[in-house]
């Protein structure tokens, strides 16, 4: 390219100071950005890809500084501008969409008007016009009825929505470079098709460039022209996304693509090394038993609904007064898991899957239905008094959050213990060492036994996590999209213990998740849920390759595909 | 609760590499934070007059001796003497185990009060919800220190109903804050995993939840400590509570302030500069509490 690129990095070197001294987040990156060119950085947590974005933009935090390096914006050097040139930059030349479209929109402001604001500080607009140009902005978006949503609060929009009226704000001042940071992380996959498909569009349209920050490899070489993959700071290759997928250079890169879970890869295809052959004979075999583990029949979840009627009409007529109809988040869905099976229960948000499965573990009560495990019906004990059920001790769960689900205070052996102390039939002199055995037995290192969680990296803590589910040796296990929350390499690993652990221990799964790639790697049979109804099951084969179902033809279709690939 | 010979190997273990932690820890947050040590010390200069001091002061607190009474600032009465003649360093020493002692017991009691009754309210919600809630309501609807007047007037005048007064007014500042803490974390994820571990309600109450918020319960307390001194020293400077000749900042301030028009300052200064020190402390402290009970920031 011969002409200036719109943004340059040069040798960037970003210090942080920390109390155990000086950390270097990123160190020596070039890259450019050519005018209208979308350009995406890929890596795994701590690879300092956010960061290098945040230096263009200068929004480190206090302890951050840029050490080596410039960066420079169309002539302008962004280290050495003043605050408020800074301010005159951002927003109007460059602006920024956020992973989180709810934390970064005010709460408490109506849409129209945050948009309104940027507008009128950027003198884009007037009082007099600015109304307006709002209700252009969303227009642009795709928001249905903008005049109506223009008095909208964020938590009356969904997640998807919540970012349009983001990326709206973003592009209100027709900025020429825009950083999009993770932008559809947290968001269904079809949300997350709908909004690239725009972020895309509206940027072609203008000729702005994008730099577009994820950990997703589909996803960047799916709608960028280049792609910079990141690794602990460094750069550790940059080419076009079709080279990148076609022949990554870098062991690094071969190894994130490798991880990734695609069409046509074997579980085991994950793992950055060919893993010893399995041991089949070890494998415990299956019961015989034919009979389902688990029956759910017709299971309904209902929620009260809150009146819409005003308050005082309420008091007025109060003979008359009619409750509305309750909300069903599950409306009788009838499913079996059988012995040695995993499960599959994929939808995207909000169509009850985790609502099932709570229901399942008894953790809420149910409003109608059975659930048959192994010839108790669960729907009939309370989830009050589960706790001190004998067959609590039969029915584990695997957390979507490993960093939520444990207890900040509790070390890793305190946290694997407590099922074994509560419910366990082991002496508890014992207990150290099933919790040593259990470690072992998930790959962790007995070192970290001690370790409270928040000093704990992502995959140990889900390690911790899936320690803890296997503790007092259960039948079902519920795995509540137990790798949302990790690095896809960290991913792989975990999939890979949860089949090995399946095969060993000879439990069944009921595997919730919202990713279908990882369902094909794990699953026997797959149960596809929206609004709380089953729209489709049947092995897992079959409902990926051959839908039945327009909803789930819509599901698949809505993983990134790069072009280019098979 | 589990007794010590109960607590498995597990724990123990985790506890003793706990509590060298807990030393590092809190060598760091001095020195990245010296006035957090700064108020340490202080409290600690505190701690030693309520313990050893009344073995240390150069005379005998309650002594009057009218041949030196009024007498300024000296090298023999390092704070002057009172209209009786009474050493005023030696009773403003003497006086800050009288002091640390109705406020730590008070305070003690409105944290296990307060923030048990919080923490159940935000976890159960419901009838303990609103129970707690309107019992607070109540209790905030007095002018707080017209509600310990009342309350110590009416209990009878001793040290006992000054604690108990005490921990009424601060009662709210517990329970709610305690309830809010606990009601952000009855649906984490962890607490779900304790439900399926066998936890009861109960114990997934005090073993999961309330140690998650004692250190924020922490920062309230240093908080309060000082405000309960504050209130102590006031329910005595108004004739409540405790009784001359009884060494007691507040009684100190209230013998000494009819004396400032005439000239001697010294009377009243001294023990409110004492009290006003260390309510100081007690603020100070409560930011550096924070630090070191919060494992988040244990690196």
């Amino acid at each position: 390219m011969t002409s200036q690129p719109l943004l340059e990095v040069r040798d960037l070197t970003i210090e942080f100071s920390t109390r155990r001294g000086v950390v270097k987040a990123v160190q020596r990156v070039d890259l450019s950005l050519a005018k209208g060119e979308t350009l995406g950085i890929v890596g795994e947590s701590g690879s300092g890809k956010s960061v290098t974005s945040y230096a263009v933009m200068r929004i480190l935090d206090r302890a951050g500084r840029i050490a080596n390096g410039a960066i420079i914006y169309s002539g302008i050097d962004v280290g050495a501008a003043t605050e408020s040139e800074m301010q005159d930059l951002r927003g109007r030349e460059m602006s920024m969409i956020f992973q989180n479209p709810r934390a970064a929109l005010n709460p408490i402001r109506k849409i129209g008007r945050q948009i309104e604001d940027v507008l009128i500080r950027h003198v884009q607009a007037t009082r007099a016009d600015a109304r307006e140009k709002a209700i252009g902005a969303l227009r642009q978006v795709r928001i249905a009825n903008p005049e109506e949503r223009y008095s909208a609060y964020p938590f009356e929009l969904s997640g998807g929505m919540c970012q349009r009226v983001v990326i709206a704000l973003a592009l209100a001042c027709q900025p020429r470079l825009l950083i999009a940071d993770e932008p559809t992380t947290g968001l269904d996959v079809t949300t997350q098709k709908a909004v690239m498909d725009l972020i895309v569009e509206l940027t072609r349209e203008r000729g702005m460039s994008t730099l577009l920050i994820t950990h997703d490899l589909g996803l960047a070489a799916t709608y960028c022209d280049r792609v910079i993959v990141m690794e602990k700071g460094n750069v550790v290759e940059s080419a076009t996304a079709e080279e990148i997928f076609r022949a990554p250079q870098h062991p690094y890169t071969r190894k994130l693509m490798r991880a990734t879970p695609r069409p046509g890869a074997r579980l085991c295809d994950l793992l950055p090394e060919e893993p010893a052959p399995v041991d089949r004979a070890a494998a415990v075999n299956v019961t015989s038993d034919t009979s389902p583990l688990l029956r759910v029949e017709n299971l309904v979840k209902e929620y009260p609904r809150k009146s819409t009627a005003p308050f005082f009409a309420r008091f007025m007529k109060r003979g008359k007064f009619k409750h509305p109809p309750p909300f069903r988040a599950v409306t009788g869905i009838s499913f079996d898991v059988m012995r040695g099976e995993t499960l599959g229960l994929v939808g995207e948000s909000g169509c009850g899957k985790s609502t099932t499965s709570m229901m399942l573990m008894r953790l809420i009560d149910s409003t109608a239905g059975k659930i048959v495990f192994d010839g108790t019906d669960l729907a009939t004990i309370p989830a009050r008094d589960f706790a001190l059920n004998p067959l609590r001790r039969r029915i584990q769960m695997v957390f979507q959050d490993p960093t939520d689900s444990l207890n900040p205070r509790y070390t890793a052996a305190r946290a694997i213990a407590d099922p074994l102390l509560r419910v366990g039939t082991i002496e508890r002199s014992k207990v150290r060492t099933r919790c040593e055995e259990l470690a072992l037995l998930v790959g962790l290192p007995l070192d970290l036994l001690d370790r409270l969680p928040h000093q704990l990296s992502g995959g140990q803590k889900a390690r911790v996590g899936i320690a803890r589910a296997l503790a007092l040796e259960p039948d079902l296990v519920v795995l509540d999209e137990p790798t949302a929350a990790l690095d896809v390499s960290v991913q792989a690993i975990v999939l890979n213990l949860l089949q090995d652990l399946k095969e060993r221990l000879g439990i069944s799964y009921l595997f919730v998740s919202h990713d279908l790639h990882v369902v094909r790697l794990l699953c026997d049979r797959v149960i596809v849920m929206r609004s709380g109804v089953i729209v489709e099951q049947g092995p897992t084969a079959k409902v990926l390759e051959a839908p039945e179902a327009e909803y789930t033809r819509e599901l698949i279709a809505a993983i990134p595909h790069p072009p280019f690939a098979a | 609760m589990t007794s010590i010979a109960e607590i498995p190997p597990v724990v123990q273990s985790a506890r003793a590499h706990g509590l060298k932690a807990v030393f590092q820890h809190a060598r760091y947050v001095m020195r990245e934070n010296p006035v957090t040590g700064f108020a340490f010390l202080m409290f600690l200069f505190f701690v030693l007059c309520a313990t050893i001091g009344p073995w240390l002061v150069p005379h005998d607190p309650l002594a009057s001796n009218t041949a030196q009474a009024l007498k300024p600032p000296s090298a023999l009465n390092w704070f002057g003497t009172d209209q009786l003649g009474r050493d005023i360093f030696s009773r403003v020493v003497v006086a800050a185990r009288l002091d640390l002692a109705i406020a730590i017991s008070s305070v003690l009691l409105v944290f296990a009060f307060g923030g048990l009754s919080g923490v159940a309210a935000g976890y159960f919600g419901g009838w303990t919800d609103r129970i707690v809630g309107r019992i607070c309501d109540t209790i905030m609807a007095f002018p707080l220190f017209v509600l310990a007047m009342g309350i110590v007037a009416a209990l009878g005048n001793t040290v006992t109903n000054i604690v108990i007064a005490t921990a009424i007014i601060n009662y709210p500042l517990y329970a709610r804050l305690a309830r809010s803490e606990a009601n952000v974390r009855r649906d984490a994820g962890f607490v779900h995993a304790a439900r399926l571990s066998g936890n009861s309600e109960g114990r997934i109450l005090l073993m999961h939840i309330l140690p998650n918020i004692l250190p924020i319960m922490m920062v309230q307390v240093s908080l309060t400590m000082g405000y309960a001194i504050l209130n102590a020293a006031g329910l005595s400077f108004i004739g409540l509570g405790v009784r001359p000749p009884t060494p007691e900042w507040g009684i100190m301030v209230a013998e000494g302030a009819s004396f400032i028009v005439s000239g001697e300052w010294w009377i009243a200064f001294f023990p409110g500069l004492t009290l006003m020190l260390a309510v100081f402390c007690f603020n100070l402290l409560g930011d550096g509490l924070r630090d070191i009970v919060d494992p988040q920031r244990r690196t």
